[in-house]
């Protein structure tokens, strides 16, 4: 064991050199290598473990490789016939011996980092419970004990740690924040994965989809926004307060008869689709419409949210919700009207 | 119509080989169409769905269709030639695995004209491959398709084992074996065991589709992770199917090129059958983010991370054949010797995911992307071009352009790492796999651009590869019994291409290396074992075609035997098992035919093969 150790401590230069290098990879709030919490960080250190280990293997099998296709090589007139060798005892238990050792070396951490992840918080009384329920396109997420139930964006306190319950409605998705944790399937047979990370740093997080669901699985992205404790408690009584209905009357009767027989706003009961209470303050209409008012990276969100409404097949192919123009009924003027509102529809 | 009837090995070979280069075709421009698509971010070159059936046939098809079967082609071509024997065990059967093989890859492919493709992933996790969420018969093509395809890749397995058990010539010991008929017997032992766990998955997704079964509906008590148990419990051997043929070819390549003996022969036997057998033992590493718990992950991790020791002891062997020998870069070793490094590092991105708290981050993303391909593609492909460029002369006669063979592997490399190394950094940025097409400013463009670019040059390589096959084969078929001087096989002992009856008389082995053994000591032949005699050989017969047509109508009749037609007297006969019925009278029918008519076969008179 001790030796062992040490072997892996003689790794550890390159690790952190690697570290450095890798953790140049990719954007900070999406990627496996810039990892921005406690779970995508024990996963990144297995992986430069594994990564350095790999690279030396690497080095040893091609500096020979090189060596022997050049040393050689067959010479113009070589005719006589090289010594025909058997194999040699030593040699062969020497590259029998140390992969062994290279794979103890990984596998000891590898046991007890599985170990570690299984560790579930749900019965921490310090941790923000949180039920994801995956449906094809669209993530639901109610926080149990706080009776509120959202979509597409996970609002949590910084530096707390979640306890995830995963499930889905419909088939197998698998829910995956890269720079703040692995992926965990959610399953369809009633069995119920738990896990759990958390996020030291406030900020928004791209989770994604990872399991292949549909035609729109690549779309089934969602944010996961870390904020600090005491804006996580106003979010909750906000998302607690009476819903808002279009001030305007008429309006108003078309959005609850087309629109509420699927979707919730404020608590009341969800359909099949997800909850649009507060959606003017989201990261993202449909997961993938990106909210930004500067248009680098997406659109205002009234834009948004009207590229939706007049079109949702066109934004996410395959999706389960009706044309609102062409199945519903809907007038452009209304369909705009009914974008206007959900863009004021904003949480304090 | 010869090669409707034929029972040859040597002709099967080249029928599998066609076939194999067809489908294998099809994948190809399959990926090619995927790569195009993914070329940019939110391209609309094509659309979700088409994209999902792409993505679903190009891999079902290249694992089931395009390269099992030139693997086949290879074992026919050479493996009765190397252990000194006439045909395979049951030459009947090894028609009829072919011909099953055919049919069900064709039935499988017809789904593309005959409303949609399968769309679930090659995988076909469940429930999004039930009738609720897959309501085409795309779905139906793929579990009868491959269930018929199966069937061909099982007797070909069984048949091979046969062979190799009883079959081998006179002091042919197990130990004195060639590598590549070493390997051949051991993938034959996991498709034995592996296929029928296929076998027994798909057709509970059949019934579960067709017959509306529940075994995998989770509202009626069914267990959708049930499905991947099992289908993983013969994926996992799979890949150790394919992989371990080319561990074969590269063991008779490099001693060759080399003029060296294998080094460390028992010990490349020993890490074979190791391989095979941790296969079996770690198909859950398929499924570590299925929620197993940390014990059976932790199990997992481990067993897996050990398949590395007896591939290690592999790779060091090959590099210390060629220490100390005459290395030639021959079109065949170019391949055999571009194989070590690339498959070195699938190898090793393997051990990596082997971890499970790190395979958290890389499953489903392009990391796994590129460690398969790595492993496919750079092993196996690269293991399946050597091969054939190896053998080339021996199959037909013919020597390939040795120019031509170059380009194929520079450009064929080239493009390989081009397209699938970067594929390493899209995972860990955070591309999942299986998407249709992605968000701008992600940092995933530039990548997938490159990706998309090799991917080109690939299938350059490839038509280079297909013009030499083509310039060839209008030469005389003139090459030498050993044309590449230095074979160490007894296949090199013999014309190229053999006579029907391979071997005029069964040759003596007296080592390892037979021919190699008997040129040392200054013969230019072997020593035959026996005297020229009359030798047996079994007819030609269309028994086998007409089964797998039989098998091929019944699977479409019961795929379609709960839809409506436009036309009654359509629906009469599919809703009433008629079609079906009919399928099964033409197999079970010919089976009657088979066992009722007794065919002794033939014989070839020793007059005839001295007159010759
Ligand atoms: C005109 C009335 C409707 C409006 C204004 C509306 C609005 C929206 C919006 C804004 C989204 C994106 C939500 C998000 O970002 O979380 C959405 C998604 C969705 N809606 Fe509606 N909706 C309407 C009608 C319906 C109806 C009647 C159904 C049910 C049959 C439905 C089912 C869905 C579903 C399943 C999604 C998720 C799509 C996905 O992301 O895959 N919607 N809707
Ligand atoms: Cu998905």
């Amino acid at each position: 064991m001790m030796k062992t150790w040490q072997a892996g401590k003689r790794l550890l230069p390159m690790t952190a050199a690697l570290g450095l290098l890798l953790a140049g990879c990719g954007r900070e709030d999406l990627s496996v290598l810039r990892p921005q919490g406690p779970a995508a960080e024990s996963s990144f250190d297995l992986m430069k473990l594994a990564i350095t280990i790999m690279i030396v293997v690497l080095l040893i099998v091609y500096s020979i490789a090189a060596y022997v296709l050049i040393r050689f090589r067959r010479k113009p007139g070589q005719r006589e016939i090289p010594e025909q060798v058997e194999g040699n005892f030593k040699l062969e238990v020497i590259w029998t011996v140390i992969p062994l050792i290279l794979v103890v070396i990984l596998a000891v951490p590898t046991v007890k980092a599985v170990f570690a992840a299984g560790n579930d918080h749900s019965n921490d009384k310090n941790a923000v419970k949180v039920k994801v329920t995956g449906h094809q396109y669209w993530w639901e997420f109610e926080y149990t004990d706080y009776g509120v139930k959202t979509a597409q964006d996970l609002v949590i306190p910084a530096g707390k740690d979640i306890a995830f319950e995963l499930s889905t409605a419909d088939v197998l998705h698998s829910f995956w924040v890269p720079s703040l944790a692995g992926k965990m399937d959610t399953n369809p047979d009633g069995t119920v994965n738990r896990f759990s990370f958390s996020a030291p740093n406030e900020g928004v997080y791209r989770g994604k989809c990872a399991e292949l669901c549909g035609p729109s699985h690549g779309f089934m992205e969602f944010k996961v926004k870390s904020v600090s404790e005491a804006e996580f408690e106003q979010w909750l009584a906000s998302m607690k307060a009476p819903a808002v209905l279009p001030e305007d009357p008429q309006l108003a009767e078309t959005f609850k008869s087309a629109c509420l027989s699927c979707h919730a706003i404020g608590d009341g009961t969800m359909g099949s689709g997800p909850s649009l209470a507060g959606i003017g303050s989201r990261e993202s209409v449909a997961g993938i419409l990106l909210n930004d008012d500067t248009g680098v990276d997406g659109a205002p969100i009234l834009d948004n949210l009207k590229t939706w409404l007049h079109d949702p097949q066109s934004v996410k192919p395959g999706n389960y919700m009706p044309d609102p123009k062409k199945d519903l009924g809907l007038t452009d003027e209304e369909i705009d009207g009914i974008a206007e509102y959900l863009a004021g529809y904003t949480l304090d | 119509m010869d090669w409707i009837t034929t029972v040859d090995h040597k002709k099967i070979a080249i029928l599998y080989l066609w076939a194999g280069g067809f489908f294998f075709g099809i994948g190809g421009l399959e990926a090619i169409l995927i790569r195009i698509q993914l070329i940019k971010p939110m391209n609309t070159f094509l659309d979700a769905q088409t994209f999902n059936e792409l993505i679903t046939m190009h891999g079902t098809t290249m694992i089931f269709l395009g390269v099992m079967p030139v693997i086949f082609a290879l074992m026919n071509a050479v493996i009765p030639l190397q252990i000194g024997a006439r045909d395979v065990a049951f030459p009947f059967l090894n028609a009829l695995g072919f011909w099953t093989f055919l049919f069900g890859g064709l039935l499988l492919n017809l789904s593309w004209v005959m409303g949609g493709a399968p769309d679930a992933g090659w995988t076909s996790y469940t429930p999004l491959s039930s009738t609720t969420y897959s309501a085409t018969h795309g779905v139906d093509f793929y579990t009868i398709g491959l269930q018929i395809a199966g069937l061909g890749t099982l007797i070909g397995g069984i048949n091979f084992l046969a062979t190799i058990i009883t079959m081998r010539a006179p002091g042919m010991s197990y130990m004195r074996m060639p590598m590549f008929a070493w390997t051949t017997f051991i993938t034959s032992a996991i498709i034995l065991f592996a296929f029928p766990a296929i076998t027994v998955g798909l057709v509970l997704l059949t019934f579960d589709r067709i017959l509306e079964a529940n075994f995998f509906n989770p509202l009626t008590g069914g267990n959708p992770v049930l499905w991947q148990h099992i289908f993983w419990i013969f994926g996992h051997p799979e890949v150790y199917i394919l992989i371990l043929p080319a561990f074969g070819i590269i063991s008779e390549v490099i001693p060759t090129f080399s003029r060296k003996r294998l080094f460390g022969y028992s010990s490349m036997v020993f890490a074979t059958i190791l391989i095979a057998f941790l296969g079996f033992m770690v198909w859950a590493h398929h499924m570590f983010t299925t929620g197993l718990g940390p014990v059976a992950n932790a199990l997992f991790s481990v067993s897996t991370m050990l398949i590395a020791v007896p591939t290690g002891i592999k790779i060091f062997n090959w590099l210390f054949t060629m220490w100390g020998g005459q290395v030639r870069f021959t079109t065949p070793n170019l391949f055999a010797v571009g194989f070590i490094p690339t498959f070195t590092m699938g190898g090793v991105t393997g051990v990596m995911l082997a971890s499970a708290p790190a395979d958290f981050q890389f499953h489903d993303t392009y990391f796994v992307v590129a460690h398969f391909h790595y492993v496919i593609v750079g092993g196996l492909v690269l293991g399946l071009f050597s091969g054939l460029h190896y053998w080339w002369p021996k199959m037909f006669g013919r020597m390939l352009s040795e120019t031509l063979g170059k380009w194929t592997f520079w450009t064929f490399i080239i493009g390989f790492h081009l397209t699938f190394f970067v594929q390493h950094f899209l995972g860990l940025m955070g591309m999942q796999r299986r998407v249709f097409t992605y968000l701008p400013n992600q940092q995933f463009d530039t990548l997938n651009l490159v990706s998309t670019i090799g991917a080109g040059l690939m299938g350059v390589g490839m038509l280079i590869f297909l013009w030499n096959i083509f310039i060839t084969s209008r030469k005389p078929a003139d090459a030498a019994d050993d044309p590449w001087e230095d074979g160490r096989t007894l296949e090199w002992t013999i014309p190229s291409p053999p006579p029907e009856y391979n071997f005029k008389q069964t040759p003596l082995v007296r080592g390892i290396d037979a021919f190699w053994k008997e040129k040392l000591a200054g013969h230019k032949s072997m020593t035959p074992s026996e005297p020229v005699g009359s030798i047996h050989m079994p007819s030609a017969t269309i028994l086998p075609f007409l089964m797998s047509v039989g098998i091929f109508i019944a699977g479409l009749g019961f795929m379609f035997s709960r839809d409506t037609f436009g036309s009654d007297v359509l629906s009469f006969l599919f809703n009433n098992y008629i079609v079906t019925a009919l399928g099964l009278v033409i197999t079970f029918g010919s089976m009657l035919m088979r066992s009722l008519f007794d065919d002794h076969g033939w014989h070839i008179e020793p007059e005839e093969l001295e007159g010759r």
